[in-house]
């Protein structure tokens, strides 16, 4: 007969594996579907054999369970669909704190036996166990607090701008030196009474390195950031795992903190920038400074002229940035999509790979409005026939269709590729002020002489087109 | 289980991690980033070991809020996840 613990780690290697083929089921559009589930089936599994291990205080286990399925259970559903990304970078903190939390109860549960038995907690916390608890608080705490305050800016509850002061890479490079210095006096006496001090210290240092260590970043940027951090809760959960001896958590942390960099490192690439410079730059934070001012005059429009122009074109493409998702205007352009199509006009909808706060944000958008999938297009299948299109339409897109990126070289975001939206016969720009955008860049794409703007919310301002056609 | 193995264990997954998201469309990359943020919460079973009945007040107290944590992750996240995918199915049909 197989006893309890060959189970288990039988069930676990049978979870990891469901892990893996969720993972990449995920990647491929008709698979994906499926590939969540099974992992969620992993998941389950996995939790259901823990829960048959000997000695388990069962009203806590099974109390804190239900309580934190009920509030995820209850968010998940409530969320709107434009608010997904912060939810995710919310979702992503409290995974942080709990391998943080993993790494500190273990800590505590060893430091209290000592009390009874001298020799257990040496025996028990080896260097190595102290070095991975260094490990689950330091990488689970940057964790937390980034995932929080990535979550206060996309929310739009902190500032989205980036935040920088004199001397801040030296600052969150001392608190880095600080852990590291700290982490090594830990692991080399973690039984001594001043370790529990040092690593009391550790933690609030980690909590600190994760705010300071997003605060420089831009807006912008925030999608690189929110998969960065994932990829981090990914190596915390790992380090639980090398904490408690656990390889299911080994094994599932680690395939998502490597799945979550490359990921990182795609997205990266897709901006032409390397990961350390989205993470150090400060982007957006000094841009007016070192942008050049654009000259020119805006031109506004109202709705009603704008609809003339699209009444007479014969081929339409669509730019949707984050703004498309604020104003929640997704049905209503998906309506004059459709409107437009009837008037023999062929419409596409571009969709730039870092528009929006997460990447692929907008093509969940456009989903949940029903778009057709084949008019969907990819920016590098736009821009060669760009010139032929007599309109585009930018709906809150800023950054991407930012001509600077091509033509100043002192642009901070100079190299990245873009939508060439400056190119088409007419282009409209729907916006909500005459501020810059999120990432605080002046763009001249709006003052062009082919550019119209038209001011409002993207949702009414594309209602009362789509009511003009109506109405004709 | 041994250390070693552990991290025999680490570096294995950690390629078939890199391998496994070689090729993805854009697309993909919110659904993906978020149901692998969902696995990310596997760290709820260290969370369930560390409510252990030999353990002091203090770790059960913490292992419990890793738990509800953990969960939140966990749950949140698999069915925020479905419901992006549940839009994509709609249209692929």
């Amino acid at each position: 007969m197989m006893d309890a613990s060959t189970i288990v780690n039988l069930s676990y290697i049978v979870a990891a594996i469901l892990f893996i083929f969720g993972i990449k089921m995920l990647g491929k559009a008709d698979t994906a579907k499926r590939g969540n589930l099974l992992s969620a089936v992993g998941m389950l599994l996995a939790v259901i054999v823990t829960l048959l291990s000997k000695g388990l205080s069962y009203p806590l286990v099974i109390g804190g369970l239900a309580m934190g399925g009920a509030v995820g259970f209850v968010t998940a559903k409530r969320v709107q669909m434009t608010g997904m990304p912060e939810l995710v970078a919310l979702f992503n903190g409290f995974g942080g704190l709990a391998s943080l939390l993993v790494g500190l109860a273990e800590y505590y549960r060893a430091k209290m036996s000592n009390n009874l038995l001298e020799s257990v907690l040496i025996e028990e916390l080896s260097s190595f166990t102290a070095t991975v608890i260094v490990l689950a608080i330091l990488i689970g705490g940057i964790t937390f607090t980034g995932s929080i305050y990535a979550w206060g800016k996309l929310s739009g509850k902190l500032g989205g701008r980036a935040l920088t002061f004199t001397g801040q890479k030296a600052f969150n490079a001392l608190l880095a030196l600080g852990i590291i210095a700290a982490g090594i006096l830990f692991s080399s006496s973690p039984a001594t009474e001043l370790a529990h001090a040092v690593l009391i210290t550790i933690l609030i240092l980690s909590l600190l390195l994760g705010i300071f260590a997003v605060m420089p970043i831009g807006g912008g940027d925030m999608p690189v950031v929110i998969s960065l951090l994932n990829s981090c809760s990914g190596l915390a959960a790992c380090a639980a795992g090398f904490v408690i001896n656990n390889n299911v958590l080994v094994v599932a942390g680690c395939l998502v903190g490597a799945s979550g960099l490359i990921l990182t490192v795609i997205m990266c690439k897709a901006m032409n920038r390397t990961l350390i410079n989205v993470l150090v730059s400060g982007f957006g934070a000094t841009t007016q400074a070192n942008g050049a001012k654009s000259t020119g005059e805006l031109k506004p429009i109202s709705p009603e002229d704008a609809y003339y122009i699209l009444e007479a074109a014969k081929s339409v493409i669509i730019i949707p940035g984050y703004g498309m998702a604020v104003a929640q205007a997704q049905h209503a352009v998906k309506e004059l999509g459709t409107l437009l199509e009837e008037n023999d006009c062929e419409v596409r909808f571009a969709i730039h790979p870092v528009a929006g706060r997460m990447p692929g944000h907008m093509n969940v958008l456009l989903a949940e409005a029903d778009v057709p999938y084949e008019q969907l297009a990819e920016m590098d299948d736009v821009n060669p026939m760009i010139e032929m299109v007599d309109v585009a339409i930018v709906i809150g897109a800023n950054d991407v269709v930012n001509p600077a990126a091509g033509n100043d070289e002192t642009s901070p975001i100079y190299g990245m590729p873009i939508i060439e939206a400056h190119k088409a016969k007419t282009t409209f720009c729907l916006k909500r002020g005459k501020g810059a955008g999120f990432s605080g860049l002046q763009n001249q794409l709006f003052t062009a002489p082919k550019t119209r703007m038209i001011y409002g919310d993207a949702k009414a301002t594309v209602t009362s087109m789509v009511a003009q056609f109506k109405e004709s | 289980m041994e250390l070693i193995l552990l991290l025999f264990v680490f570096v294995l997954a950690a390629f078939l991690g890199f391998e496994l998201i070689a090729k993805v469309p854009s697309q993909l990359h919110t659904p993906l980033m978020s149901g692998s943020n969902a696995i990310s919460g596997i760290t709820v079973v260290g969370a369930i070991l560390a409510v252990n009945t030999s353990s002091s007040g203090l770790s059960a107290w913490l292992g419990f809020a890793a738990i509800v944590l953990a969960t939140i992750n966990v749950v949140g996240g698999y069915m925020v996840t479905d419901r992006m995918l549940a839009m994509f199915k709609k249209k692929v049909k």
